[in-house]
C-alpha cells in the first residue's frame, strides 16, 4: 500500500543552520506515526513543510499522493493540520470558528452548519458552541482546534504537540479523540516532546535530533533494542551521580545511562543483579533514594541514542 | 476565481461578526470621529481662518472625512499582526482556499468599517451645519476619491502587518498617522505654513484627496498656487494608483513568501 505520508531527503536551511538536514518518513494508510524529539530538533519544520506552510529546500514529500511542492492545492484539500498553537478566531464563536473554516473547505453553508453541530457534540462543546472562544478553557480550545482540523473528514491529520500546556483530563480526552481517528482511518503524524504520548498513542515513531531521523521503529522495538530490563539508582545527592554510574558498570559489565538523579544500565532480568548492586552500595555508603529493576523506557532509548538529557 | 470572491466575502463576513461581538470597539470606531469633529468645530475652530473666507466647519468636514480614511493603515496593521500571530493566517494557509481571499477579504471587511464611519462623520457634518454643495455625481465622486485612499492605506497596512511580528510597530504606525494627519491641508491651510513644510503638506496624498473632496462638495479652501494644489481630483486619483501599484505586488509577493 502507498504511503500517505512520505519524505525523502528534506533540507530546510535558516542561515548556516539547517532545521531540516536529511529528512526521511513513511507512513501506511490508517497509522498514527510519533515525532519524538526535543525542542529544535525539526519537528514542526517538519510538519510545516508536509502541511505546505513552509517550503523545502531539497528532497521530495508526498502527503495523500500528492507532492507538497507542486500541488499544494491537492494536499491542502486533503490535509487537517492542529498547529502548536491554537488556532482559532478568539472573537467569533466555537460554532462561528466551525462554519467559517468549513466555508473555506468550500462546503455549502448548510453543510458547514451541519459538520459544524456534529463536531461540537462530539466534542463535547455543545453546551458552550455559541460562547465566544475567548470564554474557553485550554482544553476546550484544543478540543476545538482538533475539530476544526476535522471539517472536511482529512485523509491525512497532522499534530503539532497537540496535547502540550494542557491539564492530564483534557489530554486524555485529547488522547481519545485522536485514537478513534485513527480507528475510523485516518493517517496522522503527531509531534510530541512526551515519550509518554509517543509510548501509548504511536503504531511507530521516529525519533528526531538535528534535523533528522536517528531511530525508527514501533514503540516495542525501540524499547527493545535496548535490552529487556534495567537496574536503576535513585540518588539523593548530585556528586555521587559518577561513582553510582561506576558502580553500575562494574556490575553489570554494561554502560550506565545517567539522567539527573537516576543512573540505570542494561541488566539481565534477575533478582541476584539487585542483590549484587544493594551490596556495593552498602559497601560504598552511597546515599540511595531507590534501587529498582525496571522494564525499558522510551526515555532511555532517546537518552541513549542522543547522548543527551531529556527536559522533563 | 470563483471561490476567489466567495472566500473573500466568508472573511468579509467573519469581520463583520467582530464587529457584532465587540460593540465597544464600534462605538471607538465611531465616537472618536465625533470629538475630533467636535474638538476642532467647537474648542480650536474659533481661531481659525479660511483662506479665500468660508466658514471652518465646512472647510474642516472634508479635512475630517480625509483623516478618517488614514486611521485605516494600523487598524489593518492590528487585525493582520493579530491573525499572524495567534496562527489563523496559518490555519487559512493550510485551507484549500483562494489565497488571495485572505488579502482581498480583509480589504473588503475594511471598507465596510470605512463607509460606517463615514456614515457617521457625515451626520456629525450636517449637525455642525456643513453641507455639499455639489451635484450628486460630485457628492459621490468624493466619496468614492476617500474610499479609494482607504483602500490604499488598507493595503499598505496589509503589507506593513504582513512585514513585522512585532506588536510594538502599530504603535509606531499609530503615532506617525497623526503627522500625516496634520502635515497635510485637512484642518489647516498649507498657507500658514512654513514654505518648504507647506509644500511637503500639500505633496501628501491625504492633502490631494482632501482638497479634492473640498472641490467636488464645493466647500471652501483653496490650496495654494502649486501644480500640485490646483489639480486636485487628478491627484487623488494618480496618487492612490501610484501607491496601489506598489503596496498590491508587495502584499501579494509577502502573504506568498511567508512559506520561506
Amino acid at each position: 500500500m502507498t504511503p500517505q505520508i512520505q519524505a525523502e531527503g528534506l533540507r530546510k536551511r535558516y542561515g548556516a543552520a539547517y532545521a531540516l538536514d536529511g529528512f526521511d518518513l513513511s507512513v501506511p494508510a490508517g497509522t498514527l506515526h510519533g515525532l519524538l524529539g526535543p525542542n529544535g530538533a525539526g519537528k514542526t519544520t517538519a510538519v510545516r513543510i508536509l502541511s505546505t506552510l513552509l517550503r523545502h529546500d531539497d528532497g521530495v514529500a508526498r502527503v495523500a499522493g500528492f507532492d507538497v511542492a507542486t500541488e499544494p492545492a491537492k494536499v491542502r484539500a486533503a490535509i487537517g493540520l492542529v498547529g502548536q498553537q491554537t488556532a482559532v478566531d478568539e472573537l467569533l464563536s466555537g460554532r462561528q470558528n466551525l462554519v467559517l473554516f468549513g466555508r473555506l473547505h468550500h462546503l455549502g453553508r448548510r453543510e458547514a452548519t451541519r459538520r459544524a453541530d456534529d463536531l461540537l457534540v462530539r466534542f463535547d462543546l455543545a453546551d458552550t458552541g455559541s460562547k465566544p472562544v475567548s470564554a474557553y478553557s485550554g482544553g476546550m480550545r484544543r478540543r476545538l482546534d482538533l475539530a476544526a482540523s476535522l471539517l472536511a473528514a482529512p485523509r491525512v491529520l497532522f499534530l503539532d504537540e497537540p496535547t502540550t500546556g494542557l491539564d492530564p483530563r483534557s489530554r486524555i480526552e485529547v488522547w481519545r479523540a485522536v485514537r478513534s481517528l485513527v480507528a475510523d482511518g485516518t493517517t496522522v503524524l503527531l509531534t510530541t516532546q512526551y515519550l509518554e504520548e509517543a509510548d501509548r498513542l504511536a503504531d511507530r515513531i521516529s525519533l528526531v535530533e538535528h534535523g533528522r531521523v536517528i531511530a525508527e521503529g514501533s514503540p516495542a522495538e525501540l524499547k527493545g533494542s535496548l535490552g529487556t530490563t534495567r537496574i536503576e539508582l535513585v540518588l539523593t545527592d548530585p556528586d555521587v551521580v559518577g561513582a553510582a554510574a561506576a558502580l553500575l558498570a562494574r556490575v553489570t559489565g554494561a554502560e550506565p545511562v545517567t539522567d539527573e538523579l537516576r543512573v540505570s544500565a542494561p541488566s539481565p532480568d534477575e533478582v541476584s543483579v539487585l542483590t549484587d548492586v544493594v551490596r556495593e552500595v552498602a559497601a560504598a555508603e552511597l546515599a540511595v533514594a531507590d534501587v529498582a529493576l525496571r522494564r525499558p523506557t522510551l526515555d532511555e532509548v532517546f537518552l541513549q541514542l542522543t547522548g543527551t538529557e531529556v527536559a522533563r | 476565481m470563483n471561490w476567489a470572491i466567495t472566500d473573500s466575502w466568508t472573511l468579509t463576513q467573519r469581520y463583520l461578526a467582530h464587529l457584532a461581538r465587540r460593540p465597544a470597539r464600534l462605538a471607538t470606531v465611531v465616537a472618536f470621529p465625533i470629538l475630533m469633529v467636535l474638538i476642532f468645530a467647537y474648542l480650536l475652530g474659533g481661531g481659525m481662518t479660511v483662506p479665500g473666507g468660508g466658514s471652518y466647519r465646512e472647510f474642516l468636514m472634508p479635512g475630517m472625512f480625509g483623516m478618517t480614511m488614514a486611521f485605516g493603515l494600523s487598524g489593518t496593521m492590528i487585525a493582520v499582526l493579530d491573525d499572524a500571530t495567534k496562527g489563523v493566517t496559518d490555519r487559512f494557509r493550510s485551507l484549500p482556499m483562494a489565497p488571495s481571499a485572505v488579502l482581498t477579504g480583509r480589504v473588503a471587511a475594511d471598507l465596510v468599517n470605512a463607509v460606517l464611519a463615514l456614515g457617521v462623520l457625515l451626520g456629525c457634518g450636517f449637525a455642525v451645519g456643513w453641507r455639499p454643495h455639489g451635484s450628486l455625481g460630485e457628492t459621490l465622486a468624493a466619496f468614492g476619491l476617500l474610499l479609494l485612499l482607504r483602500a490604499t492605506l488598507v493595503w499598505a497596512g496589509i503589507y506593513l502587518g504582513l512585514l513585522t511580528t512585532d506588536p510594538s510597530m502599530v504603535t509606531l504606525a499609530q503615532t506617525l498617522e497623526f503627522p500625516f494627519g496634520f502635515l497635510s491641508s485637512a484642518f489647516v491651510a498649507t498657507a500658514t505654513m512654513p514654505a518648504w513644510l507647506g509644500t511637503v503638506a500639500e505633496w501628501n496624498p491625504l492633502s490631494s484627496t482632501v482638497t479634492a473632496a473640498r472641490v467636488l462638495f464645493g466647500n471652501p479652501g483653496s490650496a495654494g498656487e502649486s501644480w500640485v494644489s490646483t489639480h486636485p481630483v487628478l491627484m487623488a486619483v494618480l496618487w492612490p494608483l501610484v501607491l496601489l501599484a506598489v503596496f498590491v505586488p508587495l502584499s501579494v509577493r509577502r502573504y506568498g513568501r511567508l512559506g520561506n
